[in-house]
This record gives C-alpha cells, structure tokens and sequence, in this order.
C-alpha cells in the first residue's frame, strides 16, 4: 500500500469514529441541534424568555413549523446537490488522467499554452 | 478594475461604513428572529465588501480562467454538502460542519464569502434554518471570518513549510472552530449577561459551541485534507492555472 491510500484510510476510519462514537458513547441523549442550544442559552443569559421579533418567511407561509419529514428531504436534496457535483467533477478529473493518451496529453498542454 | 468594479466597490464600502459607524458594535447559524435588528444591519454591512468582492473575483475568473470553474463548483458543492450534515457531538448535540475551508485555501475569502451566501441564503429561505434576518450575522461567522482565519492559517502555514497536507487540515479545523466563536461574540454583543456584561455572557455562549464544535472541526479539517489530496492527484492542470489566474486577477 502507498502512503497516501494508508492516509487516505486512516483518516476516513477516524472520520467515521469521529463522527458515531457519541452516538454509542452517550446513550439516551437527546441529539438536538446546537442552534437551539444557544437559543435556550440566550433565554438563560438575559433571565427572561426572548420572544424572536421575525419569524421564517417559509413558516409564516405554512403557518407552523416545516414537518420534520420534509426537512430531512430538504437537507437530502442540499446534500445531493452538493454530492452531485463533486462526484461528476471528480468523476472526470479521474477518467481525464486515466483515459488521456501522450498524443491528447499533448495537444492539452498545448491549449494551456495558448 | 474597471470603472464598474470600482463603483461596486466602493458602494459596498460606503454602505458598510455608514451602517457600521453609528453603531458602536463591533458569530453558526444564529435563529431567526435572534439578533436585534440594529446588529442584523450591522454585520450584513460588514459582509457587503467582502461579497463585492468576491463577485468581482469569480466574474474574472469565470471570464479568464475557465478552466478553474470547475474547481469553484466543487469549493461550493463541498460546503454544500459539509453544512448539510448534522453529526452527533460529545455534548449530546448535533452540529453541523462549514465547509467554507477548501474554498478559502483555493480561492481566498471574497470567492468563499459568495458561496457561503448561497448555502446561507437555500437554508434560510428553505430550510428555516438560520434566517434572514440574521442572514448578515451568519455570513460574517461563517462566509467572512472563518475563511480569513482558514486562509490566515493556510499562508503562515506555508511560510513555516509546514507539511501541506497537514496544513490544509489545521487551516480548515481553526477556520471551523473559529466560526463558532464568532458566533458566541455576535450572540454576547446582542446578550450581554445581566452580571458579567459582554465577556460572561461570551463564555457561556462559547461553553455551548466549543465542546460541540470541536470533534466536528477535526472532521471537517480531515475531509477538506482528503480533498485537496484529490485536486492534487488529478486535476493539476486546473490548480496550476488557477495560481496563475490568482496573480494576475486583482492587479
């Protein structure tokens, strides 16, 4: 194995560990989001409940809250777009190097050139 | 720059400064609603040169250096992607990563600060997550300070030879960590605690974030490193050109 596939495989498996290990570590916690957390805290610093002046104009549309359902699809559609991207640019970066022949890696040097 | 990038410019700055001033103000994702609206002004100003920018940097780039949108497509899919994550944290929270590293290390701040906006801006209006109101406020942390430490980082970094591997994953970590902290300041500044003032109420707002936070930030640190492994296997025509298109880009 090279160095780099050793780096590159070490570091998705701390990732990984990273990412789960609170999960198992800390059971029956609840997981909520750290932006609520610090809502919570404004209300504890300045010792009364703080009513926010603005509502999300999504919120003020529906009239509650998004469903939890279709945030989860809203943040699916945010991570594929993403996902989308990277995996077509690094699909043809990949295949570029793979596929390209001395005879095209010429002409491309030569485009750079120009 | 020509005459209607300096106008850009030179708005951007006017208005920053004039929102700015009267304010003796001085931030992830805070709430809608959150922030008073004199700091939502306040810090949106802030943003504005850095996004003039940045609009004036990628509308070069897009005109000179095609060959480099590639590579601003993936700076931007990547926070794309990283800040659509939640993860679960030491403290029983989940937090979600920027992302904004691999742009600012590619691109610089301005270029990052636009992309952020634009993930700022989906999760706001669709996502009711962060907001408009605070949109301002959360640009600066996240688009605007946290690239400037990564990009900071990253150009020491390299003065001190540092390995660049290892580089890239500590810009990417202190930017990350950073923006949290800005976080707690903007939250302190608008909340200052009843007894301790400004500086009580920043560490118990830095007490939330930074243990969360931090797990998250070396993560984030080690996937922008496995990435900017990537560009360098397989696209070193496209890094090469963009060195060269960032010389010559603001001259």
């Amino acid at each position: 194995m090279s160095r780099k596939t050793k780096i590159v495989l070490v570091s998705l498996l701390a990732v990984i560990v990273l990412a789960f290990l609170p999960l198992f570590a800390l059971k029956g916690a609840e997981f909520g989001g750290s932006d609520d957390a610090g809502s919570q805290k404004v209300e504890e610093v300045t010792g009364e409940a703080y009513e926010p002046w603005f509502t999300p104009v999504l919120e003020q549309m529906l009239g509650g809250e998004l469903p939890g359902e279709v945030e989860s699809l809203i943040f699916c559609i945010q991570t594929g777009l993403g996902v989308g991207i990277l995996a077509y640019s690094f699909g043809y970066l990949v295949a570029r190097k793979k596929y390209s022949g001395n005879s095209q890696e010429k002409s491309s040097d030569k485009e750079e050139q120009a | 720059m020509t005459t209607g990038e300096k106008k850009l410019m030179s708005i951007s700055v006017v208005l920053a400064l004039m929102f700015c001033v009267p304010q003796t103000v001085s931030a992830m994702h805070i709430m809608e609603g959150y922030l008073p609206p004199a700091f939502c002004i306040g810090w949106g100003a802030v943003c504005l040169p850095f996004l003039a920018a940045g609009i004036i940097f990628i509308r070069r780039l897009v005109q000179q250096h095609r060959k480099s949108v590639l590579l601003l497509a993936m700076a931007g899919a990547f926070i794309f992607v990283i800040s659509s994550l939640k993860i679960p944290s030491v403290t029983g929270s989940c937090s979600h990563m920027t992302g904004t590293g691999l742009g600012a290390i590619l691109f610089g701040v301005p270029a990052t600060s636009v992309l952020g906006v634009i993930v700022l801006l989906f999760q706001a209006l669709l996502l009711a997550h962060g907001g408009i109101t605070t949109l301002g406020a959360n640009t600066f942390s996240m688009a605007v300070a946290g690239p400037l430490v990564t990009w900071g980082v990253y150009q020491i970094g390299k003065k001190c030879k540092l390995p660049k591997l290892f580089n890239v994953f500590l810009a990417a970590m202190l930017g990350d960590l950073f923006t949290y902290c800005i976080t707690s300041v903007q939250l302190a500044l608008a909340y200052p605690s009843a007894e301790g003032g400004i500086w009580a109420s920043m560490a118990e707002f830095l007490a939330v974030f930074a243990p969360t936070q931090l797990p998250l930030a070396v993560i984030e640190g080690i996937l922008t490193m496995l990435v900017v492994m990537g560009l360098e296997t397989y696209a070193k025509t496209e890094l090469h050109e963009l060195g060269c298109a960032k010389r010559g880009l603001f001259k």
